[in-house]
This record gives structure tokens, sequence and C-alpha cells, in this order.
């Protein structure tokens, strides 16, 4: 926001580095012991293409958030593959996803007094050297602390720099974490209910930020959202979940219709066109009816 | 541009980010400090031996680099031979201790965890009371071996929490806890069921042991520990980056490279080493762990890379401090210092808790 962006300086791998490629994805969280194992997720298969934002949407318990950790690499599917970039997942390490994803979980609670700063430089941790003896010490190189501060200032919390994280407001703190997540410097972000808990001020200010963003750094976006509208205005593509399969996936005047959302949610409602976008804007009917 | 260098150059200096400087500093001022304290503790005992005798017991000592007990006076043995190497013992308890404190309260992401909650320390105390039921007390290779029955009291403790707590490969925080809190109250049992058989004299040395006890170690005995404090430590160092990035929760450290399953693995295993050293040395001193890396979060932040090795010294002269007054406060008669540092440390958390609740974490 304060400063304009050389795009050399954010773009750290070349295109083929930032598309998602999903094929026959099928996830079940092990339970030991226990036979009728239900798949979470199952079947899936798309592609995000490099720059875009994909919203996944679906009711509680689709599996959004699992297959956001899917395509963080903090799960290893059951069945399929997921390539970053045309590298198979199960193939990279820890430390190589880290420098191709950057994951925004839906929560954040510190319960130290970090501050701001601090937290967002811990977003350069994937590219500190690793050395065999090292107490880490002003180790900080100057692209670390300028990738820090391009964070911060891109997500408006350069100001905020000293303050303690657990002083901040929810929506504060949701930007320091995003601010953390871009310092990663990856091509891809994921983005878990990134509007959740957030008053419609800070909603709008993290929706615009993330379009910006995209726009500015060329990033790939992943992000899950219960609110359709978000998911409708802000995203090229929307995924739509249910019971762990692929319902539909297109663009948002494909999947958010009303006869998509009720075989999805099961519930009639009211889908209209946004007055200055175009695109359908979603509202809850009178009275309730169930089909 | 420069405007940018130029906020860079104001972020180092607001103390938003830790610098070589701030850690040259305050590690620099706490060595020094640690120093000092060792060195005026060395006075005061059962009797007092002023600062002037130590001086010119010190100095053959540093001068030939050889100590010569016989030409000296009874005040420089009982100062090298007792007192020294108890404060040294204490500085590396003390120690041992707050690094241990910081790195389970990072890694169990709880600023209430100290390093007895994983039940480590109750499988050291144990194997040292049935050392002393059965009457083991000798020595072996001029070490002592009680230490060496806590040790692997600790060790088979740390085996069984593994087992307990781990599931499909993966070690998961709550049942970690979980286990450990078990394991601790069924231990604690036999412990007690120990002492309830023991003569009553016996018994008595047992449970001033098991409140934490210092005692003046030989040096060979020292050296030993002293090789798995400074080791276990200096270990705990190098994981100082990874503890910053554990604070933030499992799943975020993992999609910032961290490979949680094993680290959390090492941190347990080390952390459990060191604490079932400290016990099997030392009994169960207790508050230094869970108070000193509260109050020195407070003072310097929370980086590990400054809070760890901080905690460290700071809990290296408290310790030294409270053993000091637990063996002049009632001389000739020694309290266990765990009295102390429980009748320091309580009240102090206290005040954290209550005035300062809202800077308390």
């Amino acid at each position: 926001m304060t400063t304009p962006l050389p795009s050399t300086s954010v773009a750290p791998s070349g295109a083929g580095h930032r598309g998602i490629h999903v094929e026959g994805l099928s996830f079940r969280y092990d339970a030991a012991g226990h036979q009728a194992r239900v798949w979470t997720l199952e079947g899936l298969s798309f592609h995000v293409e490099a720059g875009e934002i994909l919203g996944i949407a679906g009711p509680n318990g689709s599996g959004k958030s699992s297959l956001l950790k899917l395509l963080a690499g903090l799960m290893p599917p059951s069945e399929g593959h997921i390539r970053l970039g045309g590298q198979p997942i199960t193939q990279l390490s820890q430390l190589d996803i880290a420098r191709v994803v950057a994951l925004v979980p839906q929560d954040y609670v510190q319960v130290f007094p970090f501050t701001v700063a601090e937290t967002v430089l811990m977003g350069r941790f994937p590219h500190r050297p690793s050395r065999l003896w090292s107490l880490g010490v002003g180790e900080e190189t100057e692209k670390d602390l300028a990738c820090a501060h391009q964070a911060m200032s891109d997500t408006d919390v350069w100001a905020l720099a000293d303050r303690l994280v657990s002083d901040l407001s929810g929506g504060e703190r949701q930007r320091v974490v995003i601010a953390r997540a871009l310092a990663q410097e990856s091509a891809i972000l994921l983005l878990d209910e990134p509007t959740a808990f957030l008053d419609i001020n800070h909603q709008i200010e993290i929706c615009g930020l993330i379009s910006r963003l995209r726009c500015e750094r060329q990033l790939t976006v992943v992000l899950a959202s219960h609110d359709l509208n978000v998911a409708s205005q802000y995203c090229d593509r929307v995924l739509m979940l249910k019971e762990g399969r692929l319902s539909r996936i297109g663009s948002p005047d494909d999947t958010i219709r009303p006869d998509v959302l009720r075989m999805v949610y099961g519930c009639d409602v009211v889908v209209d066109a946004h007055p200055q976008t175009g695109r359908p804007r979603v509202t809850m009917p009178m009275g309730i009816s169930r089909a | 541009m420069e405007s940018s260098a130029g906020q860079l150059a104001q972020w180092k200096h607001s103390g938003a980010i830790l610098t070589l400087q701030r850690w040259l500093a305050i590690i620099g001022g706490l060595a020094v400090a640690s120093l000092a304290v060792c060195v005026l503790c060395l006075q005061f005992g059962a009797t007092r031996i002023e600062m002037g005798t130590i001086a010119l017991a010190l100095r053959p000592l540093l001068t030939a680099g050889e100590f010569d007990a016989a030409g000296l006076g009874a005040s420089a043995i009982i100062m090298v031979h007792i007192r020294l190497p108890r404060i040294l013992a204490g500085f590396l308890v003390g120690g041992s201790l707050a690094s241990v404190g910081v790195a389970l309260q990072a890694l169990l992401r709880n600023p209430l965890a100290d390093p007895y909650v994983l039940g480590v320390s109750s499988g050291a105390a144990l194997g040292v009371s049935l050392a002393m039921l059965f009457g083991i007390g000798t020595t072996l290779a001029l070490l002592p071996t009680l230490p060496l029955f806590g040790f692997v009291g600790g060790l088979l403790s740390l085996i069984l929490i593994y087992r307990l707590a781990q599931s499909q490969g993966r070690l998961p925080i709550q049942s970690l806890l979980l286990a450990g809190v078990i394991l601790n109250a069924i231990l604690t049992a036999f412990i007690m069921f120990i002492t309830s058989i023991m003569e009553p004299n016996r018994s008595a040395g047992l449970m001033a042991w098991l409140m934490g006890s210092l005692t003046a170690p030989g040096y060979a005995a020292l050296a030993v520990f002293a090789i798995y404090a400074v080791g276990g430590v200096a270990i705990l160092m190098q994981k100082t980056q990874t503890l910053n990035v554990l604070t933030l929760g499992e799943e975020t450290a993992r999609s910032l490279g961290i490979e949680t399953e094993r680290v959390k693995k090492q941190l347990v295993g080390l952390t459990a080493l060191l604490t079932g050293a400290v016990v099997s040395v030392s009994g169960m001193i207790g508050f230094v762990g869970m108070v000193v890396p509260h109050a020195v979060r407070m003072l310097v932040g929370s980086d590990h890379r400054l809070l760890l090795p901080a905690s460290a010294l700071v809990g290296g002269m408290f310790l030294v401090v409270s053993d000091t007054i637990a063996r002049t406060i009632l001389a000739p008669t020694e309290i266990p210092v765990g009295i102390v540092t429980a009748l320091a440390g309580g009240p102090f958390f206290l005040y954290l808790l209550l005035w300062r609740k809202n800077r308390m974490m």
C-alpha cells in the first residue's frame, strides 16, 4: 500500500512452479482399529492455474480444511496425486513445500509475547541456511529483512512492527498472519476461512488485500470460505465440495446458482446479481423452506 | 528505497527484532553477573569465609594451575572441596532446569509447563528411592551410583511415555501431556509407598532429597554431570529458531518446513534426558523451570535465541542464591533448597498472576 512493488523481487520461481494439479485425490483420517472408515475426500481431480484465485466452498464437514491441508503438504494423500508446479508433493521435503506453498490457517493463537516483526520474520524460516552449529543470532540477511518489510507494507502492518501480536485486534492479527505467509515468498498462497470472525469492514479489507496481492505478486491463491459472497465476488473459479466429493467447479456464474446450492447445501437461497459487479449474490430467503 | 532502508534501521533499534548487539549485551551482562554471584556465594555457609581469604586461596590455583591442599588452611579446603563444587552443581542444575522449562513451554505451547510435566522426573526419583530402599549407595568407578539409578529410572519412564503417547508413529501433544500426568501420579504413589515402608530416619532423608537438595559432589561426578548439562543445553541452543516457529502451532510450523514429528521426538527425548540427569543429582527442585522462563520472557521478550541462554544463566544464578540461603538461614542445619525456591518462586508467580496478568504470557 505504501510503496509499489518491484515484481522482480517477489517472483521466486518460474510460472511452472505456480500451478496445482490434483488427480484422483482421496483422503481419510486413520483411526486405529476402526474398520468402517469413511473417506474425508474422495476422487478429487482439478487443477489451479498459475495466478488464479480458486474458492473452495461447501457445507460444514465437506472437507474444505482437509483439502487445504493436503495441498499444503501437512498430511499425505491416501490415494491419488498432488503436483505443485509439476512436482509430485510426495517427492518434496517439508522444507521444499514451504518454499512453494504458504498457508494462512483459520485461527492463530499466540500464547507468548512475540512482536509483530518477529512473527513476520518467522516466515523466512524456510530460507534460513541450515548449519551444523549456529546460535541463529544476527543471521537475518538483508534479503530476509527486506522481504519481511515488504510483506508488512503490503498488508499495512508496518506501523505495528514492535507491538505484541497478543495485543492486536482480530483484523490486525489476520493481516500479520498473511504478512508472515507473504514473507515466505512462495508462489502459492492457501487461506483457510480468511474472513471468519472478522467484522464487515475487516472482511472488505482482507478480501481487497487478497485480490491486490494476486495482481501485484502474481500469486496463485486457493481460499476456503463459508461465505459464498466472498467466493463469488473475489474468486475466478469456485470448487463446490459435498461430503468429500467434487460436486461442481467453474466460474461463480456457473457455481453460485440456486439449483447447485440446493444440491450442495440442501436448502433454498435467493441468488441475484451484485449491483456493482454483476456476479451472483446470495442472500437468505424469507421464511425457511427446505426442499 | 532510501526511506525503506531508514525504516529498516529504525526497526532494528526499536526492539521489534533481536539484534546481535542486544544479544551480546544481555548475555554478556548475565554471564558477568553469574560469575560474580558464584564468587560472592563462596563466602557463605556454616562458617563465613571472607573474600580476602578466598582470593588468597584462589591465587595459587590460578598461578600454579594446581591446587595444593596440604599447604592451605581448613577454610580453603572447605571452599574448594565443599562450597565450590556445590555452587557449580547448583549453577548447572538451575541452568538446565530453566532451559528445559523454556523448551517444553514452547513445545507444549503452554506457559505453565515445567521440566517435571512429562513424568520423567518421577521415574528418576523412583529409581533413586528404590536404590535407597535397598541400601545401594556405594560408589562405582569413582562415581556415586545413586545418580545412575535416577538416570536409568528417568530413561525407562521416557520410553514408557513414548509408548503411551505414540499413535501410528506420531506423538500428539495432548496424549503426551496426559501420559505425563498419569505416569507422574502412578510413579509418585510408588515413591510414597517406599517412603512409608522405610525406617523413619532414612525416609526423612529421602523426603528431604525428594524436595530437592544440593550436595557437594566429587569433582569426577561433577564432571560427568557437567558434560550432560552443558551438552544438553548446547544442543537445545541449536533448536531455538525451531522453538520460535513451534510456538505458531504445529500445523503452521510444518507449513514453514519443520518436520514436526521428528522435532517433537528429538525435543522430548533431549529434555527428558536432561531432566533425568538433573533429578538424579538434586532431586525435584521446583519452580526454577517454570518461574525463571516466565520472568526472563517478560524482561527480554519471547525470541528463544535470546530467551533460552538468558534463562539458563538466570536459572543458574537463582539456584545458587537459593542454595546459599538454604544452607545459611538455619546454619548449621540445612533446609532442602526446593523449599527455598518454592517459597521464593511461588509468591513471585502469584505477583505475576495478580498484578501483571495482562503481561504474563
